[in-house]
């Protein structure tokens, strides 16, 4: 099988994966770490966080935005290796 | 050493060593600058920059499932801190010392870097209805060792803590302890055993990426119940409860992890077989 069928086969695999859950578990889908808060306030009902974080987003959207930034910006690092990569790779071939 | 060709030193007992010492040969008498070779310098170059801008810019974004600020006691957070510093000076001088006059090595770690910085910005849902997100720690761990991706980790951690309030600068030193140091060395020990034993190395990695990725979640559960020991049952009771919540969502993500580490793996053995072949990780 080809490099790029194989890989393309294994990113579905992986979007199988994550897609799935959403359609058979009904949740809240929140994040792991306030469940983690939950438990604390269980465990430890007087503990109180000692430090506040600097600086928090304002909003869901502005978080969203620096997300896609951070993703983005990776990818596109990511894809500018492989660029140079297979130039190189191509190159050596020819000779 | 004949100067004029790539460095597809595999043949030679003792890889690694020799190519570096023939890039660093290279570099002192220039002979092997053809035309070709000076332009790939080049882009290297630009590489580096590019490397700054990964490390000093896309970590804002990462909503992290780590421990929250100001909840792990000052203590917990001191002890954390100090474990945490020689693993991060160690795998500062790792890094310094592999890239080192080899600006495709840079390339690679500014890949390894990106990957995990694209990764922790993927908050997946997950089979108990919460979401969670890969650590992409596993690659580079394979890649260039377990402490050069402690430095990452530590980056990667401090930009969330400061910019977007997750983890958080008091549980910094744990949190790098888990994604930083624990789950690099997990992949990077599981990955060469694997190997030894003669296990495929697609197979390897994957197999390598999960474990990274689950072991980092199960020693913030450790640690959270170390800080916060039930009442009733102590360190056990309470670490069970946040095994539950934080092991079992990242079941399915640490598979996802696996696959997504296996797809840039085939193509950087694909495009880059040389240089995994120093590095000891083809």
């Amino acid at each position: 099988m080809k490099l790029w069928k194989k890989n393309l086969l294994l990113l579905a695999l992986a979007l199988l994966i994550c897609v799935v859950p959403l359609a058979i578990v009904k949740g809240e889908y929140g994040g792991a770490d306030d469940k983690a808060e939950s438990v604390i306030s269980e465990i430890r009902p007087e503990y109180e966080p000692w430090f506040k974080s600097i600086y928090e987003p304002p909003s869901g959207e502005v978080e969203s935005l620096l997300f896609a930034l951070q993703a983005s910006i990776g990818g596109l690092i990511i894809g500018f290796g492989f660029g140079k990569l297979s130039e190189r790779h191509k190159a050596s071939e020819k000779k | 050493m004949a100067n004029n060709r790539r460095p597809e030193l595999t043949h030679l007992p003792d890889g690694g060593c020799c190519f570096f010492r023939e890039v660093k040969m290279r570099l002192k008498t220039g002979a092997s600058k053809s035309k070709n070779s000076v332009l790939i310098e080049k882009y290297m170059q630009k590489a580096a920059v590019v490397l700054a801008v990964v490390l000093a810019f896309p970590v804002m974004g990462a909503k992290a499932m780590h421990i929250m600020e100001g909840f792990l006691p000052p203590g917990w957070a001191v002890a954390w801190g100090a474990i945490c510093i020689p693993f991060v000076v160690k795998g500062f001088f790792s890094i310094k010392k592999k890239i080192s006059g080899n600006s495709r090595m840079l390339l690679l770690l500014a890949m390894c870097g990106a990957f995990a910085f694209v990764l922790s910005a993927l908050k997946l849902p997950s089979v108990t209805g919460s979401c969670s997100h890969p650590t992409g720690v596993g690659l580079g761990a394979i890649m260039f060792g377990p402490t050069a991706m402690s430095v990452i980790g530590v980056i990667v951690l401090l930009f969330q803590a400061i910019l977007l309030a997750h983890g958080g600068l008091t549980t910094l030193g744990a949190n790098t302890f888990s994604m930083g140091i624990a789950g690099p060395f997990a992949s990077y020990f599981v990955y060469r055993l694997l190997k030894k034993l003669g296990v495929k190395s697609t197979v390897s990695v994957f197999i390598a990426a999960f474990i990274g990725d689950i072991f980092t979640y199960i020693v913030t559960s450790l640690q959270l119940g170390a800080a916060f020991p039930d009442s009733g049952g102590g360190f056990f009771v309470s670490a069970a409860k946040f095994l539950g919540i934080f092991a079992f969502t990242q079941l399915p993500l640490a598979v996802a992890e696996g696959i997504l580490t296996v797809i840039v793996y085939n193509g950087l053995k694909k495009y880059s077989n040389a240089e995994l072949q120093a590095l000891k990780a083809d």
